[in-house]
């Protein structure tokens, strides 16, 4: 048992911290290492385009999309050696959450179902940050049950003809291209009737509304679709095999190993240090550590858990449903570490601005807290997942797996 | 990187699930809990064949001389199996100690017999309700006489081995605190054994009167022992409490998936399937921590404080989780007496306790973080 890396681990680890050292944007290096959930902005610079200038340097090195062969953009590194880029990335990393869906969904979806021409087409922009992608599922009727989707296409000629509306789409308003599940079938039960297609979003009747969200401020978006047309060439994967297409994609977010999930502990460890509570550190009452070992003692269970997985990667094997926990166990644990923070600031913690503690840090958190429990599978999916396919519970019962998608019930109370 | 054990580890692990498998099933268990005997002796005796009791001990004191991750991956398939014998206090603590402060004289002396399963060993500690901590010793030793009442202590009425913290001064510093080793045998103690939350596992008053003993370690030395081998043990036992989760778990699943109800498998409810998701998640937190705690063992790593806290947390909470909705899915027939889920709740229970309490860890682990920050 060792954390040792194996010489080759070494070498690319080595080589990757050099060109990293040489050519990272520093000057904002502070920043994001201070930056932390529903905070990731930066004061004197638009984070979009030190995002879009860092990945294209990285590309244009040879460091973008590491997986991914070389021919569409990548590197074709192994699995470790991408965690291996991550670790060392370090707070740089922050700068790839806009590419997050593209190269972790998009684009691997596309690697697997588009022509071959489309993907060298496509496929290198994306990695290089050029073009950024979003992903079109969710809908209003639709969010954790994404197959019961009501988006229309329609074939006319050699064309698609599409209706309908998406929601929660992270992006849509800076994104080129898109990812788009559609109902082309709804004589049939919901999952059989759903084609995938990839589409230019300045497309006419394409519009994006961006979504106010609880926290006040705006990732996600609403898109809507007029007689949206799309040439039959950009479908992907058969006509109504949509459903296992989006299984593909599915799949590809959840493999992401390594990234590290906010939990908030290091921020709130930090906090208790420092902040005073009846004359001396808050870090020294027998109930603030109580607290904070139960945190702790999760933290470090996530970080050690992704390391038994990055093993697994080391090794060439396929990491266990161990990791599917990550998100389950942070998402709410830093809603809670939000909290708690707030209450050791008493009365002052109604204060959110920068003036607040902490430059309104845990505020922040609290207000973006929220979302990350519902984004990528709610908890409750999570957990559904988790019992079902780690530890072999049956699936739940599906009233509406056999009938027509048009005689599903779209009411409750009438 | 390779942040797991070995495969000759696993191996290890297998073989010992398989012999516990047979050797040990509950209706061998039942016959310690039911009280017709105080551990099982065959399977003690078994334990020593199988090489388990010296896994961790050098070859030249009869061991195997093979190392602490070893005895880890023993450790947990123990905790799964629920054996009842004295495991932890001879292996955890009184080998333990004896390996860290003992004169080669009392390694020679003893560590062959813990090998070979003829000695039972242990850690006398606690005098009475409280946590770990030098002012609680009020047990006295003058020119290596011990007198005063040690309780609880673990399988104190059957160990032949009594590693003692005692008080040599009265300074109110932890140099106070001296190690002393008893031979259970040469007179002067007297042991009752006490009812428990676990009966497969006992715990014992002893009294100490004008009982001769001799020094482990050197004089004031005894709570920075104590410490190490506190550390040691927990991250130990977090391999019993991981081994116990795991298996609490899987008697969950394996009812959930039984048990017919309104027509269906209850573990199609979605009540039921949560509460057995949650259950998965605290248990791979605590394997997690449990390994990091190994590793840091088995290095002998500067981190080993704070790895030790996390695991003994972790997996405290774990056992403790598992255990509690273990019986919770089992319904009404999870509190039976018949049924074998409370003797998972027992033990999950009676470990959380053992070695100090989870108030004691927390405070030890914020402390350690403290330091590590600091430096």
């Amino acid at each position: 048992m060792n954390f040792d890396d194996t010489p080759q681990e070494a070498a690319f680890r080595a080589e990757a911290r050099a060109w990293i050292a040489a050519n990272a944007p520093k000057q904002y290096e502070d920043e994001l290492r201070a930056s932390s959930l529903g905070r990731t902005a930066l004061k004197n610079a638009n984070i979009l385009e030190v995002a879009k200038a860092w990945q294209k340097k990285k590309a244009d090195a040879g460091w973008a999309c590491l997986h991914w062969p070389k021919e569409y953009g990548g590197r074709g590194a192994s699995p470790i050696e991408r965690v291996i880029w991550q670790q060392e990335e370090g707070p740089f990393g922050k700068l790839s959450a806009m590419f997050i869906i593209g190269h972790g969904m998009c684009g691997p979806t596309v690697m697997a179902y588009a022509s071959e021409e489309h993907k060298r087409q496509y496929l290198p922009p994306l990695a290089s940050g050029e073009k950024v992608w979003c992903q079109l599922f969710s809908e209003p009727a639709g969010g954790s049950d994404v197959a019961g989707l009501r988006t229309r296409a329609e074939k006319r000629g050699d064309a698609w003809v599409i209706n309908g509306q998406k929601i929660w789409t992270s992006g849509a308003h800076y994104s080129d291209y898109g990812i788009l599940l559609t109902r082309t079938d709804p004589t049939v039960p919901k999952h059989k009737g759903l084609t995938m297609f990839f589409l230019d979003m300045k497309s006419p009747g394409v519009e994006v509304r961006p979504i106010k969200q609880a926290s006040g401020h705006s990732d996600f978006n609403e898109v809507y679709f007029t007689d949206v047309v799309i040439p039959d060439s950009q479908r992907l994967g058969a006509v109504n095999d949509g459903w296992n297409v989006a299984l593909t994609t599915l799949m590809n977010e959840r493999m992401s190993i390594g990234a590290g999930v906010a939990t908030g502990f290091p921020e709130l460890f930090d906090f208790c240090s420092n902040i005073m509570l009846d004359d001396r550190p808050a870090i020294e009452d027998r109930n603030v550590r109580s607290k904070l070992a139960n945190w702790a003692v999760k933290a470090s269970g996530l970080k050690y858990t992704s390391m038994r997985a990055i093993s697994a990667l080391s090794k060439g094997e396929r990491p266990g449903p161990e990791n599917s926990i990550g998100k389950l166990v942070a998402g709410s644990m830093v809603q809670d570490v939000a909290s708690y923070a707030l209450d050791l600031q008493g009365a002052a913690g109604v204060l959110s601005g920068p003036e607040a503690e902490f430059a309104g840090r845990f505020q922040a958190m609290l207000l973006r807290a929220p979302g990350t429990r519902v984004e990528g599978g709610t908890d409750e999916i999570m957990r559904n997942i988790i019992a079902e396919r780690v530890l072999g519970l049956p699936g739940d019962i599906r009233v509406d797996k056999d009938l027509p998608f048009n005689q599903v019930p779209t009411k409750g109370r009438a | 990187m390779n942040f797991d054990f070995s495969d000759d580890q696993k191996q290890l692990r297998d073989q010992a699930r398989k012999f516990l498998a047979e050797k040990c099933p509950p209706k061998a268990v039942r016959v310690v809990l039911d009280g017709k005997e105080p551990y099982d002796r065959a399977l003690w005796k078994g334990f020593a064949e199988m090489g388990f009791l010296g896994v961790a001990i050098p070859e030249e004191y009869g061991g195997a001389g093979a190392g602490h991750l070893e005895l880890c991956v023993i450790a947990e398939e123990v905790g799964r199996a629920l054996a009842p014998v004295p495991f932890s206090s001879t292996v955890y603590l009184a080998a333990e100690a004896l390996m860290l402060a003992g004169s080669d004289a009392q390694k020679q002396a003893w560590l062959p017999k813990i090998a070979s399963g003829e000695a039972i060993g242990t850690l006398a500690l606690f005098e009475g309700t409280g946590n770990p901590s030098p002012k609680a010793i009020k047990l006295e030793a003058t020119n290596g006489v011990l007198n005063g009442t040690k309780k609880p202590v673990a399988d104190g009425a059957i160990a032949d081995l009594i590693i003692v913290a005692a008080r040599t001064a009265s300074t109110g510093r932890d140099s106070d605190i001296s190690l002393f080793l008893v031979d259970a045998k040469s007179g002067g103690v007297e042991a009752k054994a006490l009812t428990n939350l676990d009966p497969t596992r006992g715990q014992a008053e002893l009294t100490f009167a004008n009982c001769k003993a001799e020094p482990l370690g050197a004089p004031g030395e005894g709570w920075s022992i104590i410490t190490q081998v506190l550390d040691r043990a927990a991250v130990l036992t977090a391999f019993e409490q991981v081994g116990g989760s795991d298996r609490a778990l899987e008697m969950g699943r394996d009812y959930a998936l039984d048990r017919i109800a309104f027509g269906r498998p209850i573990g199609s409810f979605q009540a039921v399937k949560h509460m057995l998701a949650d259950m998965y998640v605290s248990a791979t937190l605590a394997r997690s921590n449990a390994y990091y705690g190994a590793w840091a063992l088995s290095t002998n790593a500067p981190e080993l404080p704070e790895a030790a806290a996390s695991a003994r947390i972790s997996a405290t909470q774990a056992f403790q989780h598992c255990g509690k909705n273990n019986i919770q899915v089992h319904g009404g027939m999870g509190f039976t007496w018949e049924f074998d889920c409370h003797m998972y709740y027992r033990r999950a229970n009676a470990l959380a306790l053992g070695l100090g309490s989870l108030s004691y860890w927390e405070d030890q682990l914020i402390d350690r973080m403290r330091k590590r920050n600091a430096a």
